[in-house]
């Protein structure tokens, strides 16, 4: 039990060269699934002991910290592991069918390779507690999505992952040098360490520097607005596994980096009271939600439909972060888990659709209502969850934004939030026609219901956005109590 | 069976039966047996109901918690139990006349219809019994989505501009401004409880509590108060079995239901007046009385018509909410009941003649009465009702409403309300006397009254606005519960 965080990154990492040398075929799919499997066990049970016994610290090697690589586990990123783990484990099964039909069959063991490589990265991130091997894994799942997108086949894909590379590079570089940087300060690279050590360097023009650095970088990342033209395409073009799985955990675990740069390694005071970057963050981000959903608006792709409303959801998720308040922090982190519920369940959705239609175009979603009545429910229902109706979870973090906005006084913020929740009810209302009220096209005659294989996961995340918009004990309460750790308190 | 199963009852029978509905749709008689059966068990049901809240209690049951102080909960109190002894009971009418109305239409879909228009019944003793305003307002949004495919049942492109402005207007108004409020609210209090007296402390300042309360009125879009009012002539595209019982009766009256409910139970009488909150609204709900009728007098289209003395008669019940006294609210609530009655007959009729004779303009309406007497003096009983006159219910619920605008001593709003009688007069009673006493010069040999079942069903609504009137004394005890 004590090697738990290890193994949350070794099984996959493991996992990946093995997924390469196997075989074309069922295998490194069976492979990838055993592994995301046996990583959601491994994240439940890391965060069942967080509970039960508070923060974990392991040395890597027997290394102690702050010299060695430490792992460290709270409430915080052990929620965020179990997203992405979670994820993982419903969106793996789903690619056997799908990536077969969307992948040459030359390149599906280096396809389980890159993605088991992005889910290593990703639950990297989350565990590290070094800010370099933070990069480092940033850079281990960046690279391997640019390959994955490359994938795709659609030929756009190539410019896609190439304008994902520029900028992602771009944005890797700047969170290098800020660590960079703020070791040449403090001389650690430890979280816990650095944000012991900055305080006493805090007002020098390099900690600043290193700050900016650190934020923009991960602002990058994160796709936030105006850094977010990367990522439509990206989401596009990509293979309908990948974009599901990226589009549910890549950015998520970005937003978590951004929280543990601000609030851990600066501290609430420093990021907030002594740099003033809740009016640039709520600014940029109500800017992007407007922006970026009215883009949604005019969208012919669904994919690139939901590629804009991920920008503007991730809008939400910085806003909440940028009151630096606990209201505000556990909207955020409320957030980033049923964002990754309903973002799941739509692209996989897409995903089912791609796969009997051949297309996720809005032209060809039409009537399909009655054609692939279950594809197209889940996909009302993650529609639902987006715009944020009540017994979804969308609500439940949409609730919790507008009540942290009310309670720093700006209703204003709240009226923006209602407002583009409207705009969300019309992109969604866009697809949910042409797949109902439109007929059902000639050539589209024989497309029948998609498989079971892709129909479950797809009803496990769909179903989850019903569960989790009723029962908030396992998504808004651990948020709430994560935004308390965050913060400084006790969980 | 106790009051705390009956309440989750009357949500889950008509859900049931929509399921019922949607299966037995290849066998049509088989189907509208399913739709009168699952009618008669929710009037049963609700009925049980109505011994413990005369008695003064107040059941209630906890059916999900969701986040901290917003469960999902049922309770049964005099002014819901009211709203749902007047939906549940038309709603069995309805069904008979919309049987009679989609065969001799020969309308298509008519799974979808039924299916959908019990799903909307449910939503409405949701709303009903609602017992705080998070689950009210949950069952609000269920019941906008409910009707939109029953305003959009034509399948034309003129029912899906209609279905768009009403889903727009409806959802707009809730999310922009109703769930604001709400948020704000839960903000301010930390609950959402309906309580006696209200939930607002005496430290919350008063422009807040008239800036809540005015984004309450207008989020609460379904009680059309201008200038959110345009979703109720556009819903006008459905067929007429919808627009007698949902936008006369169902969606309409959860308008002004929930208005009633927020003033009553949520901010407390005396909190809106202290804060005079209510001051500026009663004159827009004033206009609102009087600008609809002057609409409603330049409109041929009969349904039309139908629509915009609505929006003036919604006004009345908002007005009475709006005064903010125990008369106000006795006189608002029982106009919920009045009113229902004297519109769906109007709508009934509307919808006989569109059947019988494919009228649909007033203008073309002369001479018709003498082919369809029935239906004519259906027709005659309810606008007469409505414009207040006795020996029909509409005379009780205007009597206090009058009544507590002279209480309140505000003589101007006394004005509009007798005023606007006076054009209920020139715009409802214009329409039979046409019927009756024009003649067309057309020949009228080919036409006869409508189909049985519609005829029954305006029967017996029309016999239930002289019954209100004779034996208002159930209605009014009700009422006085609410107003205290």
């Amino acid at each position: 039990m004590e090697q738990l965080p290890a193994l949350l990154i070794v099984v996959p990492l493991l996992g990946a060269p093995l997924a390469a040398m196997l075989p074309s075929g069922r295998l490194p799919w069976l492979l990838a699934t055993a592994v995301s499997w046996v990583g959601l066990a491994l994240a439940v049970l890391l965060l069942a002991r967080v509970l039960d016994t508070g923060t974990i610290s392991y040395a890597v090697g027997g290394w102690l910290p702050p010299w060695g690589i430490e792992l460290r586990i709270d409430l915080l990123n052990a929620f965020i592991a179990l997203i992405v783990a979670g994820i993982g484990a419903v969106v793996t099964p789903f690619a056997g069918p799908s990536a077969t039909a969307e992948i040459p069959s030359r390149n599906i063991s280096l396809f389980y390779c890159l993605f088991l490589l992005i889910y290593t990265g990703l639950l990297g991130i989350t565990v590290t507690d070094d800010i370099f091997n933070m990069f480092v894994f940033l850079e281990i799942s960046s690279l391997a999505s640019y390959a994955l997108i490359a994938l795709g086949r659609d030929r756009r894909a190539l410019t896609a992952a190439y304008q994902y590379l520029i900028m992602g590079t771009i944005g890797a570089t700047f969170f290098l040098i800020g660590v960079g940087l703020a070791y040449s300060l403090t001389g650690t690279l430890n979280i816990i360490d650095l944000a012991a050590r900055l305080p006493a360097v805090a007002d020098t023009r390099t900690a600043h520097t290193a700050f900016a650095f650190l934020v923009a970088g991960v602002g990058l990342k994160l796709a936030l607005f105006p850094v977010h033209l990367w990522l439509p395409n990206a989401y596009t073009y990509a293979p309908s596994v990948v974009s599901a799985f990226i589009a549910a955990t890549a950015t998520k675990v970005a937003v978590y980096v951004l929280l543990r740069v601000l609030f851990t390694v600066f501290g609430t005071e420093y990021s907030f009271d002594y740099i003033p970057l809740t009016p640039i963050l709520i600014v940029l981000s109500v800017v992007g939600i407007f922006a970026t959903s009215l883009s949604a608006l005019t969208q012919i792709d669904a994919k690139r439909l939901l590629a804009y409303s991920s920008v503007a959801q991730i809008g939400y998720m910085v806003v909440g972060l940028a009151f630096g308040t606990a209201a505000g922090l556990t909207a955020a982190i409320t957030h980033i888990f049923n964002h990754a519920l309903m973002k799941g369940a739509l692209f996989l959705a897409l995903g089912a659709v791609a796969y009997r239609v051949g297309s996720t175009r809005i032209r060809d979603i039409e009537g399909l209502g009655r054609a692939m009545p279950w594809t197209m429910s889940a996909f009302a229902l993650g529609g639902l969850s987006l715009i944020g109706v009540p017994l979804t979870a969308g609500f439940i973090s949409k609730w919790y934004l507008i009540l942290a906005a009310l309670e720093q006084g700006w209703w204003w913020l709240a009226v923006v939030v209602l407002a583009t929740s409207l705009i969300a009810v019309m992109y969604v209302w866009k697809i949910v026609e042409a797949a109902w009220f439109r007929a059902l096209p000639a050539h589209h005659a024989n497309v029948t219901e998609a498989p079971l294989s892709l129909l479950v996961p797809v009803w496990v995340l769909a179903a989850a956005n019903i569960w989790f918009g009723i029962d908030t004990r396992w998504s808004a309460a651990i948020a709430a109590q994560a935004a308390n750790v965050l913060l400084g308190g006790a969980p | 069976m106790t009051p705390e199963t009956a309440l989750p009852l009357t949500i889950v029978i008509p859900l049931v039966g929509a399921l019922l509905v949607a299966l037995t749709g290849r066998a049509p008689n088989l189907r509208e047996t399913m739709t009168l059966v699952t009618g008669v068990a929710l009037l049963i049901i609700v009925s049980t109901l109505v011994p413990p809240v005369l008695s003064g209690a107040v059941p209630e049951i906890v059916l999900v918690s969701t986040l901290p102080g917003l469960p999902i909960a049922l309770s049964a109190e005099p002014l819901g139990l009211l709203f749902a002894l007047v939906a549940a009971p038309l709603w069995i009418v309805t069904s008979i006349y919309a049987i009679g109305y989609m065969r001799g239409h020969q309308e298509h879909n008519q799974t979808r219809f039924f299916a959908a228009f019990a799903v909307a019944i449910a939503s409405t003793m949701g709303v009903a019994f609602a017992d705080n305003m998070f689950t009210l307002f949950l069952f609000y949004e269920a019941l906008t989505v409910s009707t939109y495919p029953l305003v959009t049942h034509a399948g034309t492109d003129k029912a899906r501009r209609g279905g768009r402005v009403y889903f727009g207007i409806l959802i707009s108004t809730s999310i922009l401004f109703q769930l604001l409020a709400l948020a704000w609210t839960y903000s301010v209090t930390g609950t959402l409880d309906f309580a006696a007296g209200g939930i607002f402390a005496e430290s919350v300042p008063d422009w807040l509590i008239g800036v809540l309360y005015a984004l309450f009125v207008f989020g609460i879009g379904k009680a059309a108060l201008m200038p959110f009012h345009r979703w109720l002539p556009a819903a006008m595209v459905a067929p007429t079995p919808v627009s007698a019982l949902l936008h006369a009766v169902a969606v309409v009256k959860a308008g002004v239901f929930t208005v009633l409910k927020v003033t009553i139970y949520l901010f407390g009488l005396d909190t809106v007046t202290n804060a005079g909150a209510n001051d500026w609204l009663l004159y827009v709900a004033a206009a609102t009385i009087l600008l609809a009728s002057f609409v409603a007098m330049t409109k041929d289209n009969l349904k039309a018509r139908l629509a915009y003395s609505t929006v003036s008669q919604l006004g009345y019940i908002v007005l009475g909410a709006l005064l903010a006294t125990e008369l106000g609210v006795l006189g608002g609530s029982m106009h919920i009941a009045t009113h229902a009655f004297g519109k769906i007959t109007l709508f009934f009729a509307a919808g006989a003649i569109m059947v019988a004779a494919h009228k649909t303009e007033v203008s073309q309406l002369d001479g018709l009465g003498r082919a369809m007497p029935i239906t004519f003096a259906a027709f005659t009983i309810g606008a007469l009702s409505i414009v207040g006159l006795p020996p029909f219910a509409g005379l009780w619920s205007k009597w206090y409403l009058a009544l507590a605008t002279i209480e309140a001593d505000r003589l101007l709003l006394l004005g509009v309300l007798l005023l606007s009688s006076l054009l209920n007069v020139a715009y409802l009673l214009a329409i039979p006397v046409r019927g009756f006493f024009l003649n067309s010069g057309e020949d009228q040999a080919e036409l006869q009254e409508a189909p049985r079942a519609c005829l029954l069903a305006m029967g017996v609504t029309a016999a239930g606005c002289v019954i209100l009137f004779f034996y208002p004394d159930f209605l009014y005890r009700l009422a006085m519960m609410v107003a205290g």
